[in-house]
């Protein structure tokens, strides 16, 4: 069988979704049989030399994974999508900026402050007491660079074009069977399902979830997991729990909740449709929320009620903050500096 | 304002038109409409504008007729007043020439514009704005059927007082099957209690009884009493009633009202049909002319159905017919139509606590005070002091207890207690013209055909009206003082009274918030049922096929209750004379597909159409339920809800003009 060539390479990223492949075990027999690996740090020393020297479009799939947090982040990702004909943003990072997306709140100034200047253990006695920072050039004697912190963490669509997402913090060894699939279809047939492809369930996770739901699903009072000891066959909204399972992608096959006895935290992204999973939870959530004794709380009760869910940016918008959000604070940001 | 027509694209070929209204001066005087008509024609997917002095008037109609014919229009958007007014008569002069009403779409620009403006200039730029979120929501309009269902053509009333009973007999008297539904063991209520009703001061059991008596042999009337309405599932024309039966113990069918268990039972009680004043058996009738005319066993006060403790009534019985297993029954009702009518009830006095009240301080209210002037009361009709029945020689009343009185009580005025106070004050001094009688009151309100001659006939007559309200009501002795003070001089009071007449403000029956929750009618802010417009649909509730009536909605005299009875029974009437119902097809609609089944929708839906599919997995609409109020697609975290022509991508494109900022 003809092999192809494949390329993993990566953004700001934690190593997850590295492990992610790792961890496939067995599953990777098959899976080296066709393919060439072109470049993967972590399994072997490739150099973007190498991967300059490469012909346009030479690597057949590119599995991109982590945010653009950086400039070097947007230089590799650029690189690598003239290189290979198919991108696929793998792990929720890369399909919609993930965890280090909590940081879109705050520019890069904000960041490096609070990072270098106003964290909590930075004074004339901690570790930093010169209040030293990094800078994106340095030229005292041999000109040096650093990457440029950008002022949002946005996922690898906002740089250059990407074929298919593969969400999940990390993906799981389903949606390699998928993915698999899609290689081997294209090996033999030279086929590609269409672009935009999601290679994840179609529904969302409450389908997989096998929890049992009561007749009416109403919170009267938000608990935090830790909480309560919640009870594995009911349903986590119904016992107070904020879980984002009824407006994320299906596909994981419920590993948090069914797994672990922990709600959904939303990072296969948003279902089928929605783009902005977010809002939609928060106003299913407002909805049950004091469903039933919305009369007897009157809206100052309710105020109260909703003000006990914990950091609503970080529950609500974990994995995934819309375009519109960003483009309002850059809109924002700019304003303030010219401003200045 | 001025923008270039943007060119369509042809999946979006429909053809619209905009239609904007003068409405005299009222819109004309602060929009520029000819400006606007003009304007409208750049607008994406707008072939035609017009402008029209009045659009609703008979000519401004053929106009807008002849246009779509001319122009050939799929879709028109009219801007004029609001759409409660004029909706539907644009939509039946579209629907007349072949456009499916639903791709009308109206731009309130008279009440959400032109009324609350004063600025032309920005006043015509906001009209346009609303014209252009109608276009962009009209772009994507779809062609929708109204629902159809059939009508169950039978009826029920709940609460058989004198209101249920009009409006029961209204609908059986035209051919509609009624089931008559009473809590109590008979029918009649309060009205059954009273001795003589004002102004024309005759019999109320006399002017009842006929009625009562008809219902018990109407063949259109299913009587069903001691009985509650504990469930209310389906929808208009097709709802599913479940009425809890309480056990009577007597077979009415053998009984023939001989009396002998009555002289057996060794219990006596108050009766409560006497406020209190009289005793009762454990097993009784209500009263002579109750209706089902049977007796009764109070479980409650009876030594026990045990036959070991006692079994006097059932040796006692030749016929044989009663039977102490009887049991609750559960009875389903499939009706098309519900008028309730649960009446009221008299406020607690003892929440008032400056007053003594009760029979052992000589202090009744209004109804106790009825059956003591009742020639069938407990003193043949004779007004004799409860505590130790001498006649009372200082006789006082006193109106508006608990209400008018925002900051401790009830905040409305009961209407009815001006004038039957002067009522029991004219039968008593008619009775016993030397007794010395007073009225506390805050101030007279009689309003009514013959009403205030009738309070002036009270005053001829030597009842002294003191205009105040008591401070203390107590005992001291065998006397009943009552301080209080003449607001009208400034002096203060204070009377010796040997019986002391409240009238207690009417609240609603004790359990209609039950009802409420059974029926999904909502209440006001002092629990009377609402409703749906207090002017215009007095006797309908927001729940379509759900009619309220008399003192369930708020306090109300004879005759308004039977014109409520008698005008729910007729709109009754006119749902249940339809072969078909057609229900606005604007529902929500279930994206199998997209569907999780993660039950969020399913406690929101105020109207209960939502259900739960467990099979599929999935959230099901009934469509005939449905109301269109888009609570559950607002809700839904996946998308799978969505309104039809209100959908998500409609109500987007709208926002994105609203919020567009203009060009200039």
């Amino acid at each position: 069988m003809k092999k192809i060539k494949l390329a993993v390479a990566a953004g700001s990223f934690c190593g997850g979704c590295d492990m992610s492949i790792i961890n496939l075990n067995e599953m990777l027999i098959p899976i080296e049989e066709v393919i060439e690996l072109v470049f993967w740090q972590v399994a072997a020393d490739f150099k973007f030399e190498d991967v300059e020297a490469l012909q346009d479009k030479e690597i057949d799939i590119c599995l991109y994974h982590g945010p653009i947090r950086t400039s070097e982040h947007a230089e590799i990702a650029h690189l690598f999508r003239k290189k290979s004909k198919v991108m696929i943003a793998y792990g929720s990072c890369s399909c919609f900026g993930g965890i280090p997306q909590l940081a879109n709140p705050y520019d890069a100034q904000t960041i490096l402050d609070s990072v270098y200047t106003n964290g909590y253990n930075i004074d004339e006695s901690g570790p930093n007491q010169n209040y030293m920072r990094p800078k994106s050039e340095y030229k005292k004697g041999r000109a040096m660079t650093l990457p440029k912190l950008l002022d949002s963490c946005l996922p690898l669509t906002s740089e250059v074009d990407v074929n298919y997402f593969v969400p999940g913090c990390p993906p799981v060894p389903t949606q390699w069977e998928m993915l698999v699939d899609i290689i081997t279809n294209f090996i033999k047939k030279g086929e590609l399902p269409p672009k935009g492809t999601v290679v994840a369930g179609e529904t969302a996770l409450c389908e997989e979830c096998g929890r049992e739901k009561p007749e009416e699903i109403v919170i009267n009072r938000f608990r935090r997991p830790f909480e309560i000891d919640p009870d594995p066959e009911k349903c986590l909204l119904s016992q107070g729990i904020i879980c984002m399972g009824p407006a994320t992608r299906a596909g994981c096959g419920g590993q948090c909740t069914l797994g672990a006895n922990m709600p959904c935290r939303g990072c296969f992204g948003p279902a089928p449709g929605v783009k902005d999973p977010g809002l939609k939870m928060l106003s299913a959530i407002a909805s049950i929320g004091g469903a039933k004794i919305e009369a007897e709380l009157g809206p100052e009760g309710l105020k109260k009620l909703m003000e006990t869910i914990p950091d609503p940016f970080g529950t609500f918008y974990r994995f995934f903050t819309p375009e519109y959000i960003i483009k309002t604070k850059k809109k924002v940001a700019e304003e303030e500096s010219s401003k200045k | 304002m001025s923008q270039k027509k943007k060119t369509r694209e042809p999946e979006e070929a429909k053809r619209l038109g905009v239609f904007v209204c003068h409405c005299g001066k009222n819109i004309a005087a602060t929009v520029d409409v000819e400006n606007i008509a003009k304007e409208a024609t750049n607008l994406h997917g707008v072939v035609h504008a017009a402008e029209s002095h009045y659009l609703c008037s008979e000519p401004g109609q053929k106009a807008l007729q002849d246009d779509i014919k001319y122009h050939r229009l799929d879709g028109i958007i009219c801007a004029c007043c609001s759409p409660t007014l004029h909706e539907e008569t644009f939509r039946k002069a579209a629907a007349d020439v072949g456009i499916n009403k639903y791709e009308v779409e109206i731009a309130n620009i008279r009440e959400k514009c032109s009324w609350v403006h004063s600025d032309k200039e920005k006043a015509t730029v906001k009209a346009m704005k609303i014209i252009e979120t109608k276009v962009e929501k009209a772009l994507l309009n779809e062609a929708l059927t109204p629902i159809s269902v059939d009508v169950n053509r039978n009826a029920m009333v709940v609460g058989a007082g004198i209101t249920g009973i009009q409006a029961a007999l209204d609908l059986a008297n035209s051919g509609y099957h009624v089931y008559l539904v009473e809590q109590s063991p008979t029918i009649g209520g309060h009205m059954a209690q009273l001795t003589s009703t004002f102004p024309t001061l005759d019999c109320s059991q006399c002017i009842l009884s006929p009625k009562m008596s008809e219902i018990a042999h109407h063949d259109n009337v299913e009587l069903i009493t001691n009985a509650k309405l504990t469930s209310v599932t389906g929808f208009v024309g097709n709802f599913k009633a479940q009425i809890t039966k309480k056990p009577k113990f007597v077979i009415e069918e053998l009984c023939n009202l001989c009396d002998d268990c009555v002289e057996v039972c060794p219990v006596i009680v108050p009766n409560e049909f006497e406020g209190g004043l009289g005793p009762r058996k454990a097993i009784y009738l209500p009263f002579p002319q109750a209706v089902p005319s049977a007796y009764i066993l109070d479980i409650e006060n009876c030594l026990g159905i045990h036959p070991l403790v006692c079994s006097k009534c059932r040796d006692a019985c030749e016929q044989k017919a009663i039977n102490y297993d009887m049991k609750e029954e559960i009875v389903e009702l499939n009706v098309g139509a519900i008028v309730i009518a649960t009446g009221y009830d008299l406020y607690d006095i003892s929440k008032i606590s400056e007053y003594d009240f009760g029979p052992e301080v000589d202090v009744i209210d209004g109804l106790q005070f009825e059956r003591l002037l009742n020639s069938a009361g407990p003193t043949g009709g004779a007004v004799l002091r409860p505590s130790d029945h001498k006649k009372p020689e200082t006789v006082v009343f006193v109106q508006c207890v608990g209400s008018r009185d925002p900051e401790h009580h009830m905040a409305y005025c009961s209407k009815i207690c001006c004038t039957y106070t002067g009522k029991h004050a004219l039968l008593l001094k008619d009775q016993e013209p030397e007794t010395e009688v007073y009225v506390f009151y805050i101030d007279i309100r009689a309003a009514g055909r013959g009403y205030e001659e009738f309070i002036d006939r009270a005053q001829e007559m030597g009842v002294i009206y003191i205009r105040g309200k008591p401070s203390k009501i107590f005992r001291e002795g065998d006397k009943t003082i009552i301080w209080a003070a003449n607001t009208l001089t400034g002096e203060r009071l204070e009377v010796e009274a040997d019986l002391v007449v409240l009238a207690p403000a009417m609240i609603p029956s004790f359990d209609t918030k039950i009802l409420s929750g059974v029926t999904k009618c909502n209440l006001d802010e002092y629990g009377f049922f609402k409703e749906a417009h207090v002017k215009l649909k007095p006797v309908e509730s927001l729940v379509q096929g759900l009619f309220v009536a008399g003192t369930a909605l708020s306090p109300k005299d004879i005759p308004e209750c039977v014109a409520q009875g008698s005008a729910a029974a007729s709109k009754a009437m006119a749902l249940l004379s339809k072969p078909q119902l057609y229900h606005d097809p604007i529902v929500a609609i279930v994206n199998e597909k997209a569907c999780s089944g993660c039950k969020v929708c399913q406690s929101l839906c105020p109207y209960g159409a939502i259900s739960f599919d467990s099979v599929k997995n999935i959230s099901v609409v009934k469509e005939i339920l449905c109301q269109g109020c888009g609570t559950c697609a607002s809700a839904c975290p996946s998308l799978a809800l969505t309104l039809k022509n209100q959908t998500d991508k409609q109500i987007e494109n709208m926002i994105r003009i609203a919020l567009k900022t203009e060009a200039k």
